[in-house]
């Protein structure tokens, strides 16, 4: 088939019903415009990581992808809740442990690992680990982190919750945050990580 | 060597490991000028990987070399914006 549609159209003198050129050049600002400032809003890419967890080892993932993202250029934003929390507990993220039962690939049995006091074992040898290795702390990651412009936000219900209080936190920390706040960053964001 | 290159600024993360070079490579790289190489010594393996890709998804940089040395990974940045 030849035939153009548009071309008949314009036979058929749809023409005389076109804008005029001053209407098409005030249409094409008005697009340049919101254009622009759709791309301004949104330049750049965006990380967006849930963190629930406070177990020490459950706590490096969120840090080392929020800080490496933040090295490749990303605005990472990372929502802390539940035992999250204690990751951006000042006193409490120096303090996290390793379970000694739950996990398989532990060298102790669960039914050795639940007596008294070996949870603390099993968080000493991942602690001599973590320093044989030159492995970042996480408070070493934390600050890291912060420097490189990685938004911390703090859950405000679980704050309560868990009975915290603001300054408990590092300081940097984004606190009076909620659910809504999450969703809307995950909403903009390129990579959305729940751990 | 195989790119002839002019050396601005050494970073030394020998000891560190993951993801400590990459971090601490971006630092280094964002205080030199456009067009200046940055050399970045590291021990741990995963560097040659991990640079490299970090490198090809970051704007501004671009990696120019890497030399897998006996103890030693040599990784060569230039900053291009």
């Amino acid at each position: 088939m030849s035939a153009d549609t548009s071309d008949t159209a314009t036979d058929d003198g749809v023409a005389e019903e076109a804008p005029s050129r001053a209407e098409l050049a005030a249409r094409i600002e008005e697009l340049e415009e919101s254009l622009a400032e759709a791309t301004a809003a949104d330049s750049g890419k965006k990380m967006s990581i849930i963190a629930t967890k406070g177990t020490l080892d459950m706590a490096y993932p969120p840090l080392i992808l929020a800080s490496t993202a933040a090295a490749f250029g990303y605005d990472v934003t990372v929502f802390h809740t539940f035992w999250g929390l204690d990751i951006l507990h000042e006193e409490r993220s120096k303090n996290l442990k390793l379970s000694s039962v739950g996990n398989p690939n532990m060298p102790v049995p669960n039914v050795v690992g639940a007596l008294p006091g070996m949870d603390r074992v099993t968080t000493s040898m991942m602690e001599k680990k973590i320093d044989d290795n030159d492995t970042a702390t996480i408070e070493e990651l934390i600050e890291t982190s912060l420097d490189m412009g990685v938004e911390f936000q703090a859950c405000q219900m679980t704050i309560e919750l868990m009975g915290y209080d603001e300054d408990d936190f590092y300081d940097g920390v984004r606190t009076g945050v909620g659910a809504a706040t999450a969703i809307q960053d995950m909403a903009d964001a390129d990579i959305q990580l729940l751990v | 060597m195989s790119v002839e290159f002019d050396i601005a600024e050494t970073l030394d993360v020998k000891g560190a490991s993951c993801p400590m070079p990459v971090v601490k490579t971006k630092g280094a790289i964002d205080e030199l000028s456009e067009g200046e190489v940055l050399e970045v010594l590291a021990t741990d393996p995963g560097s040659m990987s991990d640079l490299d890709g970090w490198a090809a998804g970051t704007d501004g940089v671009e990696m120019v070399e890497q030399v897998e040395g006996d103890d030693v990974y040599k990784h060569y940045v230039r900053k291009t914006e």
